[in-house]
């Protein structure tokens, strides 16, 4: 036992490699920040009628809403969690966006504690028309939800016409998602 | 016209760092000495002209110049004077500015105070540092003008993010940043070291007290963030594992590691390679936090500003810098065959080092891993995810608890070699102690008994374990208690404190959310909250319903406390300002809810036993580092900086009285 140093010549370029693979990674990084608004992950259900779900409602205690409560008109599913910051970052969007009332927005709140969401919706606000929440995540599996934040524009039949990965901004609102709404309105 | 003067001072000094990058290293290596006399001048300059940008940019805030981008977009007419000032840093740009300013002090700082050091030393040093004020300098003034025009000017600006309108959160950044760039000093000698081909003592015996300072101030700065976050965010957490609070833990535990690991490579000569790594990776961990929360690439709720060309800049810079000095390291570093340091056996002082070390490290590691969990998952397509508090509290306890369990001995052991039984038989009656007072704690705490059990024992354990050194120290004749000693006891019962805190916290919170008609109590643990009421009132540039809640402790009125919810006017931003009444052993903490119509208000209780200790840690290592820095061994062997020098050749074995004057043994006379 002597001491801890590099002794071979591989060790001493170990913090080399390690770093180059940060870098490569952070490069990635930067890359992908270049272009907010890429390509949401294809979604198989576009096109396709949404998962059919009946879930707890979050202010009110044993009240279940079902995908076909909200049929008839088109929706915005918006997912969140308290544990996620990036959906803090989202929420005076969406907020804004809730707003101008042009279509319900409901919150999906993600395998979340109870208390915790209410918590953040009394703390920052709550834009939602109404919360429904998956805390095991079962019916996130049906929706194809990878992370949150993630939306989804279900039209009135319950076809979901629309996805979007990552928080959502005023240039994807404005874009993308006020374009495909006013197409599904045409549509009805 | 004065904005344009800044301006101009931020080239000029950039102009004076590439000089002083440039060269004062040639000048070293090719022995030239007008060269090298560059290197001090250069540093001063720097701070005159980065001092003068950085006051022109404040006293644009004080006067509210709307026609700056920067002032407009961060002030508004109804700002209070205080927070004019911190505004300077409450942007990307103020807080590079702010960034730079701190370097220039501190490269001026080392110019000062390094007298004793030969000049090809002290020129190596100064232009290390001066590579990195141009990388900000150039960042500063290529994508990121604090000075830049918005012509015409508005009437009115945007306002101060309305998080950052608090008085910790004045002083936090300046802290942090003292810290984080305190670092340059350790590695811009390690880089020296290398560079030099001569890696031996002398340049870790000046760098100690440096790097001391630099990780107090970064402990001050996270304490500062936490002690923010818990009043400010109205969650009543101290810590959440967001990204940005992890960009500065990372440099903190890495400095914590280089600490110890610099002690044993000025004293014994070991870990060499070690120690340079550990400098290395102090200073990058702090450039890659700047990076972190610069570039936007981790969403975060501190990262205000994203931009990606600023992140590919810092990414550029953090390239060069970072991979740069690794691949010197890989170069330079001596093999462990010529390391020079004194041999020692598995049981001694340097292999608990050794294991301290390690256990920060992976500790830092997994932070790392953690942090960018989610940039890599995105990378690969996996989507976005967070990786949660679970993550990290699991490794920690897993990391901590090794740690916790072997800081007592730390002092205790002898270098070299210990016959374990000996520090052993002084600590069982203490590790007695502290399993007596983990069970009596297991069967008192009324909710959360581990938690409670494991804080107290941890707690009694590291705080008897590093008295019973002192004790051994004090009664031992012929022996100074050093500052350094005083240093690392103080940093040592900060623990003891903060694993009281954070652990009781943990166990012990309660908490409760209702809906509240004024004059409706509600009773939690043994005190009676009533809410009496909810006001409108006005403040300078916000609209608040402020809330009065009476704190009833039995009979007798404890507190009368007042939570809020402010409206800020510029944006309408929403704020919680939780009421804390405050005490030693427990915080009340009322934050106010929404309006639940027919003057019913949510309104949220908390009990935080034992909160405050969290801080109290925090401040207790802040005061180690310190206080060790302060030693006089430090100043007093760079004066003699020849007969200083350790020998670079391994020697026998020393002889006891050589030591205790060499180091700092503990229990040697015992």
């Amino acid at each position: 036992m002597n001491t801890p140093t590099p002794r071979g010549n591989n060790s001493r370029w170990l913090p080399l490699a390690v770093f180059a693979a940060l870098a490569v990674l952070l490069a990635a990084g930067v890359w992908l920040s270049r272009k907010p608004n890429r390509e949401a992950l294809p979604s198989p259900l576009i096109g396709k009628p949404a998962p059919a779900f009946s879930l707890p409602v979050l202010h009110e205690a044993g009240r279940l809403l079902s995908s076909d409560d909200l049929r008839g008109e088109p929706y915005l599913l918006n997912v969140w969690g308290s544990w996620c910051p990036a959906c803090r970052d989202e929420h005076p969007v969406l907020t804004r966006f809730a707003e101008t009332k042009r279509v319900r927005v409901i919150g999906f709140n993600w395998k979340d504690e109870h208390a915790d969401a209410l918590r953040w919706l009394e703390q920052f606000g709550n834009p939602y028309w109404v919360v429904v929440t998956d805390f095991e995540g079962k019916s996130a599996i049906d929706w194809g939800i990878y992370g949150a934040p993630e939306t989804f524009l279900v039209d009135g039949k319950g076809i979901v016409r629309w996805k979007f990965v990552g928080p959502l901004t005023d240039a994807t609102i404005r874009d993308e998602l006020l374009p495909k709404l006013a197409e599904v309105e045409k549509a009805r | 016209m004065l904005p344009e003067l800044g301006q101009i001072a931020l080239i000029l000094a950039l102009l004076i760092s590439i000089a002083q990058a440039s060269l004062p290293m040639l000048g070293a290596h090719r022995g030239i000495a007008p060269w090298m006399a560059i290197a001090r001048p250069a540093a001063y300059a720097q701070l005159i002209l980065v001092g003068f940008a950085f006051l022109i940019l404040t006293e644009a805030f004080v006067t509210q110049d709307f026609s700056l981008r920067y002032v407009a977009e961060n002030s508004n007419s109804l700002l209070p004077m205080a927070y004019r000032y911190s505004a300077v840093w409450g942007a990307h740009e103020g807080s590079l500015l702010l960034w730079a300013l701190v370097l220039a002090l501190w490269t001026a700082a080392v110019a000062r105070f390094s007298r004793a050091l030969p000049p090809e030393v002290i020129s190596r040093v100064l232009a290390v540092m001066g590579v990195i004020s141009v990388g900000f300098l150039a960042f500063l003034i290529f994508t990121s003008n604090p000075f830049a025009r918005l012509l015409p000017a508005v009437a009115e600006g945007r306002d101060l993010n309305p998080l950052l309108q608090d008085p910790g959160l004045i002083i936090h950044p300046p802290m942090l940043y003292i810290g984080y760039v305190g670092f340059s000093v350790p590695f811009a000698f390690a880089i020296a070291a290398l560079l030099d081909g001569k890696v031996d003592a002398r340049w870790l015996r000046w760098t100690r007290p440096w790097t001391n300072i630099a990780w107090a101030f970064l402990t001050l700065g996270i304490a500062l963030g936490s002690w923010w976050a818990y009043y400010e965010l109205g969650w009543g957490g101290w810590w959440f594992w967001d990204p940005v609070e992890n960009a500065s833990f990372m440099p903190w535990l890495a400095g914590a590691a280089l600490l110890h690991s610099q002690a044993v490579t000025e004293k014994r000569g070991s870990f060499r390679g070690w120690t340079l790594l550990l400098a290395i990776a102090a200073f990058s961990l702090s450039l890659l936090g700047t990076f972190l929360v610069r570039s936007g690439v981790l969403t975060s709720v501190h990262a205000f500003a994203a931009d990606p060309s600023r992140g590919l800049f810092v990414l550029i810079f953090l390239g060069i810098v970072i991979g740069g000095s690794l691949l010197l390291y890989a170069l330079r570093v001596p093999s462990g065959d010529d390391d020079g340091g004194k041999p020692f056996e598995l049981s001694s002082r340097e292999t608990l080092l050794l294991a301290n070390n390690l256990l920060l490290a992976t500790a830092c590691a997994m932070v790392l891993l953690g942090t960018l969990y989610p940039l890599l998952a995105d990378a690969l397509e996996l989507g976005k995810i967070s990786v949660g508090p679970p993550y990290f509290s699991l490794m920690f306890v897993l990391l901590m608890t090794p740690l916790v369990l072997l800081l007592p001995f730390g002092p205790l052991f002898r270098w070299q070699r210990e016959q374990p039984s000996r520090p052993l038989a002084m600590l069982v009656p203490w590790a007695g102690l502290a399993l007596g007072a983990a069970i009596a704690a297991y069967f008192l705490a009324p909710q959360g008994p581990w938690k409670v059990a494991a804080g107290v024992g941890g707690a009694v354990w590291v705080a008897a374990g590093t008295l019973r050194f002192v004790w051994t120290r004090v009664r031992g004749n012929g022996t100074r208690y050093t500052a350094e000693m005083l240093g690392m006891t103080l940093a040592h019962l900060g623990v003891a404190v903060f694993l009281v805190g954070a652990l009781l916290v943990e166990g012990l919170s309660v908490q409760r959310e209702v809906a509240l008609t004024p004059g409706k109590s509600l009773d939690l643990g043994r005190y009676a909250f009533r809410f009496d009421s909810v006001d409108h009132r006005v403040g300078p540039n916000y609209e608040a319903d402020y809330g009065t809640v009476t704190v009833f402790d039995g009979e007798r009125v404890l507190a009368v406390m007042h939570p809020e919810k402010r409206a800020y006017a510029s944006g309408g931003q929403v704020m919680t300002e939780a009421a804390i009444e405050r005490g030693i052993t427990r915080d009340l903490y009322v934050a106010l809810g929404e309006s639940l119509g027919d003057g019913a208000w949510a309104v949220r209780v908390h009990i935080k036993p034992f909160v405050r200790w969290v801080w109290l840690g925090a401040l207790l290592m802040m005061l180690g580092g310190f206080v060790a820095a302060a030693d006089r061994r430090f100043r007093v062997k760079a004066d003699a900086r020849e007969e200083g020098e350790r020998s670079p050749e391994p020697r026998p074995a020393v002889s006891t009285a050589t030591a205790a004057v060499a180091g700092s043994i503990a229990g040697e006379q015992a």
